[in-house]
């Protein structure tokens, strides 16, 4: 087993690597570098050239692409090409507000989602399954400004009518320093619980789907002859064997909550790392695109070998082989 | 006898299915029989004859898409067919028990063997987790299991698939259970392992004192263990009685077709007789020096090897068995032939000449003249091709045959199969399985090969189905002078069949030769072994052959591949110490052809 989650770990490095590559190299195919497009079109050509010098533009391809790998090891990922910020400081804050809904969307969409998913997969075919595949079923194929607008109608506007008062923020502004947990919840509220609808949609289906099909095998067929309890079947016999599936849709739906979000960032008015890329694709800051490219690429290879490494575990097989 | 030595009773059971449509189509059309204290009742038929369904009635539980339409099953006096889930959890697993075919898919993957085996009686409360460990590492012992103390704290994946046959039937008996419900828990076992489990199964029935139902399809385990034989055909009884009755005087019509089709016990003089005008040219097929296996391993050979040093010829109309155990190596053999898998050493001959080791390089001329017949049916069939599609294929590749040429000659494939020409319409689903096989074999013939590598094709098939199967190979055999390589675990059947027979062992050959001689002194030990393993159809066999048997030490004993020595020694009961597991056993040949690989001489192996 020990082999092979040093193989994944090793493959999880090559990919990381492979991808800075390419992101180097498709940067470098692009039109004009970093000293044109700081110093504009006016600039003449003994500026450029002090300013490349001054970059490291003028060395050799090799070395620019080990200067940039190892400064971003060590955390220095260079200087914008709009102003002169570090791009590191520049992402501190967008990466707090994504890291914070990302990770209270996780902690309670993905419980939650695995509570309804095995509740359905208990209860096939009743009223209740029916009622969630379908609302799954809907999110899944709405796109997420449609559920984020609902969200704003039902908690800001509906319940203003009904109560009196919004439940509400409907734009996420204002500093999030110092707020506990449930401040925080609070504040991000409509962003967090249209998330937690988009994600709950593919993470029920999956545990449903996931749970069911194990329910057709021969040994739960045979825990029902030997008088198991229903309850204990699902929890004990059945989520053991369904593990491998379900943690890989979290993983996904983990890396979408990172880097996939941009609409809900627009929507609500906060901003998150997902927005700062499209600005840094419209400002043509290809240092900016490079480095939350890296940062895209890492979360999704660190959350694909956690979910790797959890299906390996989970698999007696695999931890202990004959 | 009282009413309550009865443990189980169906009284005018009906249980139907549930077609897509709504409407129901009966499957067990009012069945009765009794099942007394310590008393096993057999229940024998083909597929689809309804007897797993009906032995489920004891649990009052029906596959789904089935449900009960009337009679009743009454467990201890009580009707369980009416019961809800809920109300039968106290009788399950703790009065009636259950025993499926596969124990490898019966038991959680994920769970470690000694809570499986345990958790019916914990969780029902008749036993303290100790109090079922004790009964379980007693019923360990019992069923004879190596390592008691530790096994249950293994995984399922991490024993044999003979030991988790018994494992399972320590699961049942962990909650000393009235009745027990057996389905073909040896059938897909080989026969060595076979004869160790009947064996376990029938100390601890009658140890435990339990009633039992032991559904099967083969009537020489039947006679091995049961009391009482209920024949079913079609969801109906149609004969029974006490197994000595049955067995030795047979009334209904469908019992005694039941009682031939079972093949006779491999003896001499049975094999398909030889057609004579061949074998003096060169041999279809030719295996020489073959070394093969998976993987890459360094130094270039394969990782795991499976077959080693193998020598054979298939001479031109001929058929040649190739027997052994599961994990043998027959298949890779197969295998090899085909260039599927190919050889890391030696070569593969067709006609004379070498072939290609893959089948990626083989010229389509080669590749025609080598067909591959699979186990499965089932899956070897294309779900969503027409048959005249699947048979049309070849026809068109290895001969371009088109339109009108074509269907006329898939009519004739079909005809010389016995299935009518209309078959060319259908899909594979709406055949049965026997149907299913013979146009597996029609789609080989279409290629009109030289050699047809059939593997397993009977395994998956009924007695009575298998058997007309094994008369069409022969039929064609002498109609088209195809050679067969036959491989199959059923000794039985290779002799039914095969005029020559190769015994494999640990991927090596023990022995080969002309069949009758391979099934008559003198025997390779191994071959011995396999004869004397299959269950003969009399009453008082098992317990005949464990007698003798105790002397053959060790035959649940693993078979490992060696790379020195031969590979049978941990087994064999005529080993020399320092010798066998030493240095690789010379050729005992007695000139007709007949090769024993023993250290031993001709004239220790006889008799």
């Amino acid at each position: 087993m020990l082999s092979l989650i040093v193989q994944r770990l090793l493959i999880g490095v090559v990919t990381v690597f492979a991808v800075s590559l390419i992101i180097f190299i498709c940067t470098q195919w692009l039109p004009g570098d970093a000293a044109e497009i700081r110093l504009g079109q006016s600039a003449t050509e003994a500026n450029k050239a002090a300013l490349r010098a001054e970059l490291g533009l003028d060395k050799p391809l090799a070395v620019q692409y080990m200067n940039w790998a190892t400064n971003f090891l060590q955390g220095d990922l260079g200087k914008s090409l709009a102003g002169d910020r570090s791009i590191s400081e520049s992402i501190g804050d967008r990466y707090q507000s994504t890291v914070t809904v990302s990770v209270l969307t996780a902690a309670i969409g993905i419980p939650l989602s695995l509570f309804l998913g095995i509740m359905a997969a208990m209860f096939p075919s009743t009223l209740y399954d029916r009622i969630l595949t379908f609302v799954s079923v809907s999110l899944v194929a709405v796109p997420d400004f449609f559920t984020a607008t609902l969200m704003v109608l039902i908690f800001v506007f509906a319940w203003d009518a009904v109560f009196g008062f919004q439940l509400a923020n409907v734009v996420v502004i204002g500093n999030t320093q110092d707020m506990g947990v449930f401040e925080l919840v609070g504040h991000y509220a409509l962003p967090i619980a249209t998330l937690c609808f988009v994600i709950a949609s593919q993470v029920i289906r999956m545990t449903r789907a996931a749970v069911l099909n194990v329910m057709s095998s021969p040994y739960i067929e045979m825990a029902i002859l030997k008088g198991v309890p229903r309850k204990r079947i699902i929890l004990r016999h059945a989520l053991l064997n369904a593990i491998g599936p379900i943690v890989n849709v979290i993983a996904l739906n983990l890396a979408y909550l990172v880097s996939g979000v941009v609409v809900i960032e627009v929507y609500f008015a906060y901003n998150g790392l997902a927005t700062f890329m499209v600005q840094g694709v419209q400002q043509r800051d290809f240092i900016l695109v490079q480095s939350i490219g890296m940062l895209f690429c890492a979360t999704y290879v660190i959350l694909m070998l956690i979910a790797d490494i959890a299906s390996i575990v989970s698999n007696p097989r695999l931890r202990h082989p004959k | 006898m009282s009413d309550e030595d009865i443990v189980f009773e169906v009284d005018d059971l009906r249980i139907h299915a549930i077609r897509d449509d709504g409407s129901e189509l009966p499957i067990v059309k009012g069945v009765d029989f009794q099942v007394k204290r310590g008393e096993v009742v057999a229940l024998i038929g083909e597929s689809g004859s309804g007897k797993t369904t009906i032995s489920l009635s004891a649990l009052g539980y029906c596959k789904p898409g089935l449900k009960f339409a009337g009679g009743a099953a009454r467990l201890l006096g009580q009707d369980v067919t009416g019961m809800t889930t809920e109300e039968l959890r106290p009788y399950r697993g703790e009065r009636v028990a259950y025993l499926a075919q596969s124990a490898a898919a019966t038991f959680n993957p994920s769970i470690k063997i000694n809570e499986q085996v345990t958790e019916a009686p914990v969780l029902h409360g008749t036993k303290t987790q100790e109090e079922a460990n004790k009964k379980a590492l007693a019923l360990y012992r019992a069923l004879e299991l190596p390592n008691p103390d530790t096994i249950g704290d293994r995984y399922p994946h991490q024993v044999s698939g003979g030991q988790l046959q018994r494992l399972m039937a320590a699961m049942a008996l962990c909650g000393d259970p009235d009745l027990l419900v057996l389905d073909e828990p040896t059938t897909a076992l080989d026969v060595t392992t076979q004869i160790e489990v009947l064996k376990a199964f029938k100390k601890v029935i009658k140890e435990e004192g339990a009633a039992a139902i032991y559904v099967t399809h083969d009537l020489a385990v039947v006679a091995q263990i049961a009391d009482y034989i209920v024949v079913l055909y079609h969801g109906e009884i149609q004969e029974k009685g006490p197994t000595d009755t049955i067995i030795n005087n047979p009334k209904h019509p469908y019992t005694k077709r039941l009682m031939a089709a079972v093949r006779p016990t491999p003896a001499a003089g049975q094999g398909d007789e030889d057609t004579g005008d061949h074998g003096r040219e060169v041999p279809a097929l030719e295996v020489r020096d073959v070394t093969a296996g998976y993987g890459k391993g360094p130094r270039g050979g394969p990782l795991v090897t499976i077959l080693r040093d193998i020598n054979l010829s298939i001479e031109r109309g001929s058929s040649v068995g190739i027997i052994g155990e599961s994990g043998c190596g027959k298949s890779t053999l197969a295998r090899v032939m085909s260039g599927l898998l190919p050889a890391a050493e030696g070569d593969v001959l067709l006609d004379g000449k070498s072939m290609r080791a893959s089948y990626r390089s083989r010229s389509r001329d080669n590749l025609r003249k080598v067909q591959f017949v699979y186990q499965m049916a089932d899956t070897a069939l294309n779900p969503r091709q027409r048959i005249g599609d699947i048979l049309g294929r070849p026809l068109e590749f290895y001969h371009g045959l088109r339109g009108k040429k074509k269907r006329e000659r898939v009519a004739e494939l079909l005809t010389l199969v016995d299935l009518r020409p209309e078959f060319a319409q259908r899909l594979p689903h709406e055949l049965s399985g026997g149907q299913k096989q013979r146009v597996n074999l029609a789609r080989a013939l279409a290629a009109e090969p030289e050699v047809m590598l059939c593997d397993e094709v009977t395994s998956a098939l009924d007695s009575i189905v298998g058997a007309n199967v094994i008369e069409l190979l022969k039929r064609l055999r002498r109609e088209t002078g195809v050679s067969f390589v036959f491989i199959s675990h059923d000794l039985s059947t290779v002799a039914s069949f095969a005029d020559e027979i190769v015994v494999l062992y640990a991927g090596r050959v023990a022995e080969k030769g002309p069949t009758d001689q391979v099934l008559s002194p003198p025997y390779h030990p191994y071959t011995r072994l396999l004869i004397s393993s299959v269950p003969e159809m009399r009453v008082g066999w098992l317990e005949e052959s464990m007698q003798t048997r105790e002397a053959l030490a060790g035959i649940a004993r693993g078979v490992k591949i060696t790379d020195i020595g031969c590979p049978f020694f941990e087994r064999c009961p005529l080993a020399i110490e320092g010798t066998c597991d030493k240095v690789d056993p010379p050729s005992r040949k007695d000139g007709s052809g007949h090769v024993i690989e023993c250290h031993r001489e001709i004239s220790e192996l006889g008799g």
